[in-house]
């Protein structure tokens, strides 16, 4: 096992183990640590909150959040609920779509900007909206959307 | 002399750039010799004027907005010398009439001061409904509770009264409070709204549902979409610890509350409480086959309040203002005030916290300013991704939940998404599908299976493949689904897509001459 998956394993263990449901926020500590939840974590996991491999990965699979390979050095969510395509999300969309060269779940080929779709942000009095990482952003049109990924800079460290 | 100052930092502000205004404002002052005391406070739910600069300015506060970040250095000035001759000045701000002439009791205090200072909360008569409950016994709690009507804010309007006499008659060693801070409709934040310029009064909320029925554990599942709301949960939660608002004693009452923030893991269908309950349980997302009621054997399979972000802060202004006086808000079943989001292609959008009975129309209107983009206006969608787009005939319909009912459509959550001309309501049809899919818990086949074929259908229908026959055959569907689904998810996606069908036939026609004009 890699030592970065083994040392977050160590970390999170011991505080998830024993709290009711511990499951999910176990999940996101290590997913905070090392951008997902790597296949070879599950086994660990499994044995420590005394359940099954396969109900380990049917948790991680059910929710949209978790992934299992880490995702590029910015995430960018689109939102695509209704709120938003009343303002034009769906142009949006098209657009960071090829700009990118990416669709919804891909990386770009340099690994800096992953995509994907959000179903709204809580942010639909002034929509269109996108989630950049931490920070939401309202009103994004076409040229606001470039702004924001001429903003990113290069990609650091891997 | 120091002039005080406030900019919000909720989503929606900080959306918009106010933590660079923030900045600013800070550096333009300096620079002019002006003692500034910036205060970060939750947003009034103005969404339209956010950023929303508010100046304590001869005893009253005065607003600004929307401001950006160019206007800052100009607007220092203008404090200094002319504030009213401002371009943005907009007067004080409890006298904007999209504000003042609002109702508000569970907003009443969004907006005016920094959400996680105990003191300001406490000045604006917070905990006092805590307080009362604190010398009664528990019936008497879930007594004022039914007695004032109040209705589940979630989306089912179920008696909140009921619920907790079920729990609180479930004899149990350890029963829980669950709030669904789970917002996942398109089109509301009003939860948002309250957890990041309010969140004492959830809290408080929650304290008092578990006095009420004998629970000493809360959580609160919130969304991953919300990391503002999730940080000043966080900071709340620590600060009415350390001042024993949670704790085995309660203000020395001798009385306990525990009080977790738990964060889901996007997936719309969590919102539903029965899923909720099996993702607070570390499963995945199931929708639980009822009865048992989560009443009975909810958490843990423990007796369990499941309610809503708005119903728990309801009960605070029912505890201190007495049942009756928030039974005097409302119309019909449906009591108190309701929160509706104006959302979408709307020119003011925000929330409008006004009693139940208002008309839609006047609301999108009067308050709303009509379509963001300027064009004719075509259809509302109210009550979230499960609720039905109206049509202009229906926009009458005062904001009630059995006036809802009425029409096929529901009030849901609150809110109201709008759309103008550019609209297709064949795409929108398909998204109510699609999101169906996407989003469903996979038990029920007419909602898995059905979603899927739902896009199918629609798609050979925009492509006018067979029209006619592929309408009948999803209007079939819709039934399908609506009979064999577990809950509202598989149940009520029909709503939207036959309101389509139904009032917006047009976009499904063969003789539809091409696409619409799009939206920009
Ligand atoms: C698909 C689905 C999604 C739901 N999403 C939410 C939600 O995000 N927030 C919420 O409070 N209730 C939601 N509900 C309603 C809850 O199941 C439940 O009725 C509510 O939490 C009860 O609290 P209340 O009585 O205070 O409304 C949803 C229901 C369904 C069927
Ligand atoms: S209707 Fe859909 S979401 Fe609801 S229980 Fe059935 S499959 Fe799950
Ligand atoms: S619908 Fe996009 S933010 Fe709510």
């Amino acid at each position: 096992m890699d030592d970065r998956v083994a040392e977050a394993l160590a970390a999170s263990i011991p505080r998830y183990r024993d709290l009711p449901g511990g499951l999910l926020p176990l999940l996101h500590a290590l997913q905070a640590k090392l951008g997902c939840v790597p296949p070879e974590a599950v086994p660990a996991i499994a044995s420590a909150l005394q359940l099954s491999r396969a109900e380990v990965h049917g948790v991680i699979s059910f929710y949209h959040d978790f992934r299992s390979e880490p995702a590029g050095a910015h995430v960018l969510q689109i939102c695509r609920a209704e709120a938003c395509q009343a303002m034009g999300s769906r142009a949006l969309e098209a657009h960071a779509k090829t700009r990118l060269g990416i669709d919804f779940g891909e990386t770009t080929a340099d690994g800096r900007v992953t995509l994907e779709p959000v179903y709204c942000l809580g942010n639909c009095a002034c929509s269109p909206s996108v989630r950049l990482d931490e920070e939401i952003h309202a009103r994004v049109d076409a040229a606001r959307l470039d702004a924001l990924l001429a903003g990113l800079g290069e990609v650091v460290g891997g | 002399m120091t002039t005080r100052v406030y900019l919000p930092r909720d989503t929606t502000s900080l959306a918009l750039g106010a933590d660079s205004i923030a900045a600013a404002l800070v550096i333009q002052a300096q620079e002019r010799g002006m003692r500034l005391e910036l205060v970060r406070n939750g947003s009034r739910g103005l969404f339209w004027l956010e950023p929303l600069l508010e100046v304590e300015h001869g005893g009253e506060r005065i607003a600004f907005g929307p401001v950006a970040l160019a206007d800052v250095p100009q607007l220092c000035d203008a404090l200094a010398a002319d504030p009213a001759g401002h371009p943005l000045f907009l007067g004080p701000v409890e006298e904007i009439p999209y504000l003042k002439s609002q109702q508000r009791l569970t907003f009443a205090r969004a907006g005016q001061g920094d959400p996680l200072c105990l003191d300001t909360y406490r000045a604006l008569a917070g905990f006092s409904g805590l307080e009362r409950a604190l010398s009664m016994d528990c019936q008497e709690i879930v007594n004022a509770v039914t007695e004032s009507g109040l209705r589940g804010r979630g989306g089912a309007a179920f008696p909140a009264g009921i619920k907790w006499q079920t729990v609180l008659d479930a004899p149990a060693a350890q029963k829980y409070i669950v709030c669904n801070a789970d917002e996942g409709d398109s089109g509301t934040f009003a939860d948002r709204l309250l957890m990041e310029a309010d969140p004492y009064q959830l809290l408080e909320g929650m304290i008092i549902a578990g006095l009420a029925v004998g629970a000493s554990q809360g959580y609160i599942y919130l969304r991953s979409e919300y990391p503002r709301a999730r940080e000043i949960l966080a900071a709340a939660i620590a600060r009415a610890r350390e001042q024993q608002y949670l704790g085995d004693n309660i203000r020395g009452s001798g009385r306990a509350f525990e009080l977790e923030l738990r964060i889901g893991a996007g997936a719309y269908i969590c919102g539903e409480e029965t899923s909720l309950l099996d993702s607070l349980e570390g499963k995945r997302g199931m929708v639980r086959v009822r009865p048992p009621l989560p009443a009975i054997e909810g958490l843990f399979g423990r007796p369990t309040v499941v309610n809503n972000v708005l119903t728990l802060a309801a009960v605070t202004t029912v505890l201190e203002r007495g049942a009756q006086f928030y039974r005097d808000f409302g119309v019909g079943r449906s009591r108190g005030t309701l929160a509706v989001q104006l959302a979408g292609n709307v020119r003011r959008g925000g929330l409008v916290e006004l009693a139940y009975g208002a008309i839609l129309r006047e609301l999108v209107q009067d308050y709303g300013g009509g379509t963001f983009s300027g064009r004719p206006l075509r259809a509302i969608q109210v009550g979230g991704p499960l609720g039905a787009y109206l049509p202009e005939s229906q926009w009458d319909t005062p904001l009630d939940y059995e006036a809802f009912a009425g029409i096929n459509a529901m009030l849901g959550h609150g809110g109201v998404v709008v759309f103008d001309d550019s609209v297709d309501m064949a795409q929108q049809a398909r998204f109510a599908m699609e999101f169906c899919a996407v989003e469903s818990c996979g038990k029920c086949t007419p909602c898995r299976i059905g979603s899927v074929r739902g896009v199918e259908l629609i798609d050979r229908i925009i492509a006018r493949d067979a029209p006619a026959g592929n309408i009948d055959l999803l209007r079939e569907l819709c039934d399908t689904m609506e009979a064999g689904s577990l809950c509202a998810m598989g149940g009520m996606t029909p709503h939207p897509v036959r309101s389509a069908l139904a009032y917006f036939a047009e976009d499904f026609s063969p003789d539809n001459a091409g696409p619409r004009p799009s939206a920009r």
